[in-house]
């Protein structure tokens, strides 16, 4: 009986196995966690966009915000930037950290596009973005009110990613 | 022929431009040369985080070019290795190290060679065992049989000379 029962071993192996690569076929190797989850956004003394005025962490908090990098040299946050005016438009505070850009085009782009952002943080050299764990634009953080990085999205914030990922924890974080 | 052996120095050439455009472009400059040697070692071990499976070294994206930057700046400050590292890993994760710290999520990745290899060689171990012992079981029992046969054998030609 027991020599039976081991001719299912081969079996038993490959159901292990297909189970596992099954399983990978569904994760996204680019997926990485930001290093920041369950922590405060860093310190920072940076001027503002528009109005040039200093801008620290202290601005950023009293409410749930998406903190979202982008750049006129970026082209997926072109493709991005009218469904950040909508987000905006349905109430949703964004703040926007403009990485490594010049502060004309960045200006030119908010006049012809519109401006969803609730301020704009002009973070020339990338210092901020290096504390955030940046590595390319777009990304968009998820932050409460007191400033705790909950979420973070590398890449484009579209209506599917905003509905299934990003609007049930803003929710969550708003009650 | 002359043609031809033109063609192939005209394609070499091409080859070899090539391969210089593809390298990383910008060097630094060290006040001390074990500075550059531990740079190097350093951006050969940290990993991009934009790119999958390329170290900062090998990389030409321009995260990897802020971090090569920042490497060699803190390297010139005086940081040690360990700091360094801790200064990433705090920003980009354990995901930035080709070779991550012992302990928490990582721990199965340090673990799980030896685990198998343990596991492999008691299965090893029981299997040669069992069939060993299966050998000599089998040997002694045809032998048993085997000695009475071959007595009766023996008894019959006895019986017939």
């Amino acid at each position: 009986m027991a020599s039976r029962l081991k001719l299912f071993v081969p079996l038993f192996i490959f159901a292990v196995l297909a189970l596992f690569l099954f399983r990978g076929l569904s994760l996204d190797p680019k997926e990485m966690p930001s290093a920041l989850i369950g922590k405060q956004v860093p310190e920072f003394l940076l001027p503002d966009l528009v109005t040039g005025e200093n801008r620290t962490r202290e601005h950023l908090l009293g409410e749930v915000s998406l903190i979202n990098v982008w750049a006129t040299w970026c082209p997926s946050c072109l493709h991005e930037h009218p469904y950040l005016v909508r987000l905006a438009s349905e109430g949703v505070r964004i703040i926007g950290l403009n990485y490594k850009d010049e502060d004309a085009a960045a200006l030119r782009w908010l006049q012809e596009l519109g401006d969803p952002y609730a301020l704009n943080i002009a973070d020339r050299q990338g210092s901020l973005g290096l504390d955030l764990g940046v590595y390319g634009a777009p990304e968009t953080y998820l932050v409460d009110a007191t400033g705790v990085v909950h979420y973070r999205h590398a890449g484009v914030v579209d209506e599917r990613v905003w509905e299934q990922t990003l609007r049930p924890l803003y929710e969550e974080l708003q009650r | 022929m002359p043609a031809r052996s033109r063609m192939m120095i005209l394609l070499l050439l091409g080859l070899a431009l090539a391969q210089r455009a593809a390298a990383v472009v910008e060097t630094y400059e060290f006040s001390e040369p074990t500075l550059e040697q531990r740079y190097y070692a350093l951006s050969q071990e940290l990993r991009c985080p934009k790119c999958q499976n390329q170290n900062i070294a090998d990389s030409d994206a321009p995260i990897a070019r802020d971090l090569r930057q920042l490497l060699h700046s803190q390297l010139e400050e005086g940081a040690s290795d360990d700091e360094i590292l801790e200064y990433m890993v705090a920003r980009y994760g354990e995901f930035v190290r080709y070779r991550p710290r012992f302990g928490g999520p990582s721990m199965v990745l340090w673990l799980a060679p030896g685990i198998l290899l343990l596991m492999g060689a008691c299965l090893a171990v029981l299997t040669i065992r069992s069939r060993s012992s299966a050998a000599q079981l089998q040997e002694q029992s045809i032998s048993a049989e085997e000695a009475q046969r071959v007595r009766a054998l023996l008894a019959q030609d006895e019986d017939k000379p």
